[in-house]
């Protein structure tokens, strides 16, 4: 690790504390993360310091290439930062081993994506078993958890029924499960109703507020439509050419009953 | 992750492409069996060229001559001592061979001329003939594997077994050019089990003359004074069996006809061509041509050997060809080894090949497994479960089938060992070390070869695999 790597996490890691107040799930400081193509080298993140509070909902905005996907993936302890500090729930994921930060997958957050990646050749019932096998989870007690988390999402029916056979509603309420059975206190959503119409696309939004509500899950979303962020999230934050563009509050946020 | 879900997921897997890690297995399996048939034939062979040496009594014995009939010029100068003076091979020779802790059994290399006839038929029937003596020991020997009626009931008992050849002399049946077609039929071996023959030989009769004083000027001019007296006897003896080949009594002597217990033979004190050495050699008393002594145990042989030539004789022993006959088979079966795990090699390349394959086709789910919590170690251990199945697996299919071959040869082999009358044997021996060690090699070889892939799958980056198509 060159040292000038390690004095930027150190230098984020003291910006955080003394900006953190206790109330921040998630803060990222200066997160740098370059992709190298060729020659030239593409800043998929460039000095983005964001922050999500516990029991939040922060939508990432952008275009295509803005490097949402990318931060997401950076606070998901899927990919490692270049410079800069991921500080969750007082952990920097910049200095995890590659042990750790699975562990930290494992139990910290939960994550959906927009093509659902359930395991094909998996029931339902296994998909959603999955992340407590990693999490060593006891087998008497994954029965029961995995019943809680798929009547949650209301799929309780469907538990020996393959990917294949579910609607994309379905299967990403069967991601939503599986994000759930471990009992992250995070729930990363990668532009969750991308590959669903509209009233399905709904249907999961109320989900994933509902999960925010009652079980007080911070979540962070990626999107691309506006709309959408200014339905549900409570903060918008806009990103460009890996950028931070700016952040807002949103007061637009739809209140009242939920719509099943 | 846990030992279950470790297995489960593997299991899972090894399931799902179902086709393809059978036919690896299946590969390995092939591997495995040729490992498996070559070293058991290797073994198998080993074990029975040693037990076919071993019976023949080779190798725990040691040939006793004296040094009095060599010559210095042709034998026995190199390894004898000269401070040792030549001494005659007799009974004093023989008691102090007997008492060495190591040594079981002593006896004469036994043979002598005589007249043999079935009793009732005309003395002009006689034949004249080589009769030798057997030491109890040579019971065991290959030559009693097939013999018709059996060997004698005690050392001394006034019985003979008789060659096949001189058996159809005696039955007025023609003799057959191989010696392994001189096998009698039950019908003709019974016309003489159990019969009584009569054993007409010369004995030898000692006189108690003393040694005529040394002349003073070198050889006397006349030395008319025999040193033994010979008479000629009779004996009856009960046949009792009848064997196609000559067992091994320490040295060949060609075509002896009939065979005595050796005490029984050597009681008789027959005329022997050593006795000539008596009659040159007033005084000396009886001698053998050669003493065959027998060591309990084929790793004394030498040191008995050394013990003997200390004393003043000439000894032979076929040790030194043994070191070279198993020093021939701990080369066969390295090359046997070698050729074995060729096979091996290429089942090695097979489970790289479909593990690297499983990679690709299950990037994804890789990927998936990681966003869940699967540490790098996880994946690799999933990937090092499922090689090490396919080894285990395969590796128990090709005992089993290395076995089934061997066994199938073995089968054939004997079939035509049979077809040719000869005695059928087992060339293939599959000990439980084999089994065990041909196992071991390859789940170690399966592992090694998921070394690779299971490192590659661990390294695969999340986001990489998790990308939309």
């Amino acid at each position: 690790m060159a040292p000038g790597r390690s004095n930027i996490k150190r230098k984020a890691i003291e910006e955080y504390h003394l900006e953190a107040n206790g109330t921040e799930a998630v803060r990222t400081v200066s997160l740098v993360r370059y992709y190298k193509l060729g020659r030239s080298v593409i800043p998929a993140v460039d000095g983005v310091s964001i922050a999500a509070n516990r029991g939040g909902f922060v939508a990432l905005l952008g275009a295509s290439g803005s490097g949402k996907s990318t931060l997401l993936n950076l606070i998901a302890g899927l990919d490692r930062p270049d410079s800069g500090a991921i500080v969750v729930e007082g952990q920097n994921l910049a200095t995890l081993t590659s042990a750790e930060l699975a562990q930290y997958r494992r139990h910290t957050v939960g994550m959906v994506f927009q093509s659902f990646n359930l395991v094909p050749k998996m029931t339902l019932y296994e998909n959603v078993e999955l992340p407590m096998r990693f999490a060593e989870v006891r087998r008497r007690e994954r029965k029961e958890r995995v019943r809680e988390a798929l009547e949650r999402v209301g799929l309780s029916d469907r538990m020996k029924h393959r990917p294949s056979e579910m609607s994309g509603g379905e299967q990403q309420r069967a991601a939503l499960a599986r994000a759930l059975v471990n009992r992250p206190k995070i729930l990363l959503a990668d532009e969750p109703t991308g590959n669903l119409d509209s009233k399905t696309g709904t249907e999961i939004m109320d989900l994933i507020t509902e999960l925010n509500k009652t079980l007080e899950m911070t979540v962070i979303m990626v999107t691309h439509e506006r709309s959408l962020a200014e339905r549900y999230a409570d903060k918008l934050v806009f990103l460009g050419d890996g950028k931070l563009l700016g952040e807002t509050e949103n007061s637009k946020k739809r209140t009242g009953e939920l719509v099943r | 992750m846990r030992a279950y879900d470790l297995v489960e997921l593997a299991a899972r897997n090894l399931r799902e492409s179902g086709l393809r890690n059978s036919l690896t297995t299946l590969g390995i399996g092939v591997g495995v069996a040729s490992l498996v048939a070559f070293l058991s034939l290797g073994i198998g062979l080993q074990e029975w060229a040693n037990r076919q040496l071993g019976r023949s009594g080779l190798f725990d014995s040691v040939v006793v001559t004296s040094r009095q009939f060599r010559s210095p010029r042709f034998g026995g100068g190199n390894d004898s001592s000269p401070a040792t003076p030549p001494k005659p091979l007799d009974d004093a020779a023989r008691k102090s061979f007997a008492q060495m802790q190591e040594v079981v059994d002593v006896y004469s290399n036994f043979s002598a001329v005589g007249e043999l006839r079935m009793a009732g038929t005309a003395p002009e029937d006689s034949h004249f003939t080589v009769v030798g003596g057997l030491p109890e020991s040579a019971r065991g020997s290959e030559a009693f594997d097939d013999v018709q009626g059996k060997f004698f009931s005690s050392a001394e008992a006034h019985e003979v077994v008789l060659m096949a050849d001189f058996a159809r002399t005696l039955l007025n049946l023609p003799e057959k050019e191989l010696a392994a077609e001189n096998k009698l039929t039950s019908d003709e071996a019974n016309q003489l089990l159990g019969k009584e023959i009569i054993f007409r030989y010369p004995e030898r009769q000692a006189q108690d003359v003393p040694p005529p004083p040394p002349p003073a000027n070198g050889d006397p001019q006349s030395d008319s004074v025999p040193g033994v007296n010979i008479v000629r006897k009779v004996q009856t003896l009960k046949i009792v069996g009848i064997v196609n080949a000559e067992p091994y009594r320490g040295m060949r002597n060609g075509r002896t006809s009939a065979f005595l217990p050796i005490a029984f033979a050597e009681s008789l004190n027959m005329m022997q061509p050593i006795d000539i050495s008596s009659i040159m050699r007033p005084g000396q008393g009886k001698t053998y041509p050669a003493l065959i002594v027998r060591v309990a145990k084929s790793k004394d042989v030498s040191h008995v050997e050394d013990e003997i030539k200390k004393q003043g004789f000439n000894t032979f022993s076929i040790m030194d060809a043994s070191k070279n006959l198993t020093r021939f088979f701990r080369v066969l079966d390295t090359f046997l080894l070698v050729f074995g795990s060729l096979a091996l090699a290429v089942a090695f390349l097979g489970i790289v090949n479909t593990l690297v394959m499983a990679i690709l086709e299950r990037r994804r789910e890789i990927g998936i497994m990681k966003a869940l919590g699967a540490s790098d170690g996880d994946v690799k251990r999933i990937f090092f479960f499922e090689a090490g199945t396919m080894g285990m697996v395969g590796g128990s299919l090709g005992v089993a089938l290395g076995w089934t071959i061997g066994r199938i040869i073995n089968t054939l082999t004997n079939f035509y060992l049979q077809r040719q009358e000869m005695r059928t044997e087992n060339f293939w021996v599959v000990p439980l070390w084999l089994v065990l060690f041909s196992l071991g090699f390859s789940v170690f070889v399966s592992l090694f070869a998921g070394l690779y892939p299971a490192s590659r799958a661990a390294r695969l980056d999340p986001v990489q695999a998790l990308r939309h198509d």
